[in-house]
């Protein structure tokens, strides 16, 4: 005989997603760069993109105010929109 | 018995959770386990006649959605804090404390997602006050911060277990600390509210006095802070700035909120002298203040540090909000400990520690 417990969790199920395939090349497309909002993701994006403008590469800056919090649904918004891919960084 | 009666004849039609069968013969501790319900500790099992017993503690109805959960963002009801409360060895008068933790926990600007998201060392602390922290037995005195009080211990795991469990927050997942802390288990503590002349915190933060309250803090610990030999209330202050510099780093600043947990005997110099509350905190905050030129990068040869372009400033450790006083302890021992809190506390206003009224 079987017996039972009740379930604590959400009992949802993740949902895998396949990666889309990165482009073979950044040419003609812009790279969003994102700052999560730690104190000096500022110094590694400026790096970032003074490199890929160097490569002639069209680059756009994102961020949110914090890394304590998630980006607003907004904000994903606004970079979906925007960009073509996306690097999403952080330094402290 | 009810419990079980009415779970027997009642409990598989109106409990909404899903039924997780297992063989007679299986031990339900190690279900637990295996469906990876624990915080690596044993679980009591969620029984129907437990989990319908835990909803006994509260007048809030089962389905009633208390919120979102981090990280996964997944409703959570009533009756999954319950089932949650049951793992975590609550008893059902222990529901109204936990779910206005859990509801202060989800307030916006306690960044639930962010605390538990972190490569730092916080999680929710829990600090209650008013009569509801006697009446359930909770512990303000010797081991205040420690082991071996079932509503202190359980509350705070509960908690904890909610994330884990409901919002799908798991170390190595969504949960990215880079070492953790033990607190990560379970924090939570009464304060001690014995002397009148005290004003409790909740009441410094803004409730009426002899209300029940919960205020959460993302923060770990504790740290030791001990001082056997200062007897007034300046040198005592001074002492304890020395500890409170230290948080995170001597040479960081304006980046975490601390809890001064203050033991009886430490506090009896304060009282004594006539400090209060406000007094105390506002003590501290200035004597954390330090020369800008001691702390920039490069500073005696440490590498940490702040811009060099403060190095004329004046540079206070934390915010001005950025302390909080609890009394608690046993009656000897001229030690007291420090709660840091989450260095993401760089912007003042997006993170705070957040106080609610225990109702129901």
């Amino acid at each position: 005989m079987n017996t039972w417990l009740r379930d604590p969790t959400a009992e949802t199920e993740a949902v895998m997603r396949a990666r889309r395939p990165p482009p073979k090349s950044l040419d003609g497309l812009t790279v969003g760069l994102f700052d999560i909002g730690k104190t000096r993701s500022d110094e590694f994006l400026n790096q970032i993109e003074k490199r890929l403008t160097e490569r002639g590469i069209r680059s756009k800056r994102y961020g949110k105010p914090t890394n304590a919090k998630v980006a607003t649904r907004e904000i994903v918004d606004q970079v979906v929109s925007g960009a073509d891919v996306v690097l999403i960084a952080l330094s402290d | 018995m009810a419990e079980k009666l009415e779970a027997r004849h009642r409990g598989a039609t109106w409990l909404a959770a899903r039924k997780i069968e297992y063989a007679a013969d299986a031990d339900p501790v190690e279900v637990c386990y295996q469906r990876g319900w624990t915080d690596g500790l044993p679980v009591t099992p969620p029984t129907d006649a437990r989990v319908i017993a835990m909803l006994k503690g509260t007048t809030r109805k089962p389905d009633e959605i208390v919120g979102r959960i981090p990280p996964n963002l997944a409703e959570c009801t009533i009756e999954k804090v319950a089932i949650n409360a049951v793992m975590a060895g609550c008893r059902p008068e222990y529901m109204p404390v936990l779910l206005a933790a859990l509801d202060a926990a989800l307030e916006p600007v306690f960044t639930l997602h962010g605390v538990l998201a972190t490569t730092y060392f916080s999680s929710p602390i829990i600090i209650v006050n008013g009569p509801v922290a006697k009446r359930i037995g909770m512990n303000s005195g010797i081991n205040a911060l420690g082991q071996g009080n079932r509503a202190n211990a359980t509350i705070g795991r509960a908690l904890n277990l909610i994330v884990r469990n409901v919002g799908g927050g798991r170390p190595g997942e969504a949960d990215r600390s880079t070492l953790g802390a033990p607190s990560k288990y379970t924090l939570c503590f009464a304060e001690d509210e014995s002397d009148p002349a005290w004003q409790p915190l909740s009441v410094a933060r803004g409730l009426p006095p002899g209300r029940s309250a919960v205020t959460l803090f993302q923060g770990h610990g504790p740290e030791a802070f001990v001082d056997q030999k200062s007897r007034t209330p300046e040198a005592l202050t001074k002492s304890l700035a020395l500890s409170l510099v230290k948080i995170g780093h001597p040479k960081l600043v304006q980046s975490a909120r601390a809890i001064v947990v203050l033991s009886p005997e430490h506090y009896a110099i304060y009282r004594e002298a006539g400090w209060d509350r406000a007094k105390i905190e506002r003590a501290l905050y200035e004597a954390t203040i330090r020369p800008g030129a001691e702390l920039v990068a490069g500073a005696d040869g440490v590498g940490e540090g702040i811009p060099a372009s403060r190095s004329g400033e004046q540079v206070p450790k934390f915010h001005e909000d950025g302390l909080m006083v609890v009394r608690a302890g046993g009656a000897a021992g001229l030690f007291s400990a420090i709660l840091p809190g989450w260095l993401a506390g760089r912007s003042r206003t997006e993170l705070q520690p957040v106080t609610k009224e225990i109702k129901a």
